[in-house]
């Protein structure tokens, strides 16, 4: 492991703490209101600021390589698991109550501003095997690299020269969304809609499957990710004073071992 | 966002695009080769390494669809030390890895470079996709298009932006014309309709020397290149 400090773990919490870097950007916001915006409750039709951005970073077409991944779905369609849109819907509600709980809550907490080397850390410990160590580092620092061009920032250029070789995605996930002025909870929406929006599109491609269905079983696990991001953000926020152990460890063991297998085909359409 | 920044793209360096490397040299040249199935293109790559590999630090990134059979066949055919052949996966999207999400390719060049170099020239073999199928200006330097006599002598007509426009259009396998009732001629007059002043080279990789006039062309822009300015 790496050593390199890059954030300030003094007491008495978690928090990360990076100097303005070159362009002296201060810490990201959503910036002033405008001058004629109401001072109390907000209009009609107001959506929470930094949703565009949210948009942005969740979108499927973010380039940061999600595209040559299944989520687990590769080696599911494989064993029979997944074989139409039901047996998508189970796949993808529990990838979403575990790995993407798991994620979506580390990805709250980079958002919040705990130190990413404790959430890197923290992850390994929640990925116990190597092939999904190998692709949440691949993806990360994937993720890095348009995140960097997207919304530069001094953190995420931390983050990068103390793991040069990728952290783990949900935590430069997190970062991101710092990044492009979002709060915790979008951060967890963005890791929380990847886990199962992943494998749905994956579907469509492994099995000929109805695209239609494949969205329709995102539709019908969306308020399953409003909980989930909810949940996952309390528990980033609490990261702030608690450290990572306030964080949820859900893990779906059958994704952990059939990771493993698919790491090992010789013939594989997706990377994992 | 901070609008009144006075770059648009202060972070171009982590596109991959920036012709230097972070110690300021020149990076490698970097070349994109595409095109249909089955037209040539790993053959290409092979003879290529094979006419200029003990003139230049080469290495070579594939782009399969769903095996690692096009990094295996130049390992096969030891063009190459493995060290300088990469494999990215591109969960069954070719074009995507190469154009509309180049991230998984830039690692694969800059580990390369990293772990090889320094390397005169990186060749970036997309899997056999479609006509439409072009490499993005933020992974390569310039492009090649390979199609063949065989997939029929109207494409250099249809057209489609892998012909019109890739900086130097291959048409392979001119040995077999005579089998499949292709017209060269015609397919270099529809090529010089689309292509306006854009190179075309025919080549026939069986024969000795098959691969002469796109190692000619590769190493005029290598000294390009290497002559403009860091």
């Amino acid at each position: 492991m790496d050593d390199t400090v890059v954030g300030n773990r003094s007491s008495p919490s978690y928090r990360w703490e990076v100097p303005p870097g070159r362009n002296g950007w201060a810490q990201p916001t959503h910036g002033p209101a405008p001058a004629n915006a109401p001072a109390s409750a907000p209009a009609v039709g107001a959506v929470a600021p930094g949703t565009a951005a949210l948009l942005i970073l969740a979108d499927g077409r973010f380039p940061a390589g999600g595209h040559a991944h299944s989520g687990g779905a590769e080696a599911a369609v494989k064993a029979g698991r997944i074989h139409d849109a039901v047996t998508l819907e189970a796949f993808c509600r529990g990838r979403l109550h575990t790995a993407g709980l798991t994620a979506a809550a580390l990805a709250a907490a980079a958002a919040a501003g705990v130190d990413p080397l404790v959430l890197d850390e923290a992850a390994d410990a929640r990925t116990p095997v190597p092939a999904l160590r190998t692709t949440a580092r691949r993806l990360g620092r994937q993720l890095m690299r348009a995140a960097r061009a997207t919304w530069p920032s001094p953190e995420l250029d931390a983050l990068a020269a103390a793991r040069p070789r990728g952290a783990h995605q949900p935590v430069v996930q997190g970062l991101a969304a710092r990044a492009a002025g979002l709060d915790p909870r979008a951060a967890a929406y963005a890791a929380a809609y990847e886990s199962a929006g992943g494998p749905a599109s994956a579907a469509v491609r492994l099995l000929s499957l109805d695209p239609f269905d494949a969205t329709t079983v995102l539709a019908r696990l969306a308020p399953e990710m409003d909980r989930i991001a909810a949940r996952a953000a309390e528990a980033g926020h609490r990261a702030l004073d608690e450290g990572p152990g306030a964080l949820p460890a859900a893990a779906a063991p059958l994704l952990d071992i059939a990771a493993e297998q698919h790491a090992a085909w010789p013939v594989r359409l997706f990377a994992s | 966002m901070h609008l009144d920044h006075p770059e648009t793209y202060p972070q171009r360096h982590t596109h991959g695009a920036d012709p230097r490397r972070p110690d300021g040299t020149r990076r490698a040249l970097r070349i994109g080769l595409g095109g249909p199935v089955g037209s040539g293109k790993t053959a290409t790559v092979a003879a290529l390494c094979r006419a200029l590999r003990d003139e230049l630090s080469i290495a070579v990134v594939t782009n399969d669809i769903y095996t690692r059979e096009d990094a295996e066949f130049l390992l096969r055919n030891a063009v190459l030390p493995a060290e300088r052949i990469s494999a990215v996966e591109t969960g069954a999207c070719p074009h995507t890895a190469i154009r509309d999400d180049i991230s998984a390719n830039l690692e694969a060049v800059e580990d390369l470079e990293e772990g090889v170099g320094p390397l005169d020239l990186i060749l970036v073999e997309s899997g056999g996709d479609n006509l439409t199928a072009t490499f993005s200006k933020g992974l390569v330097d310039a492009q090649v298009f390979v199609i063949d006599v065989a997939g029929g002598d109207d494409i250099p007509r249809k057209g489609g932006p892998g012909v019109t426009t890739a900086d130097l259009l291959v048409v392979n396998k001119t040995d077999l014309a005579p089998y499949v009732g292709s017209d060269l001629e015609r397919m270099a007059r529809d090529a010089k309709e689309q292509r306006g002043d854009l190179p075309v080279a025919f080549t026939s990789l069986v024969a000795p020397e098959g691969v002469r006039p796109i190692a000619d062309w590769v190493r005029e822009r290598l000294a390009a290149w290497t002559a403009a300015p860091a």
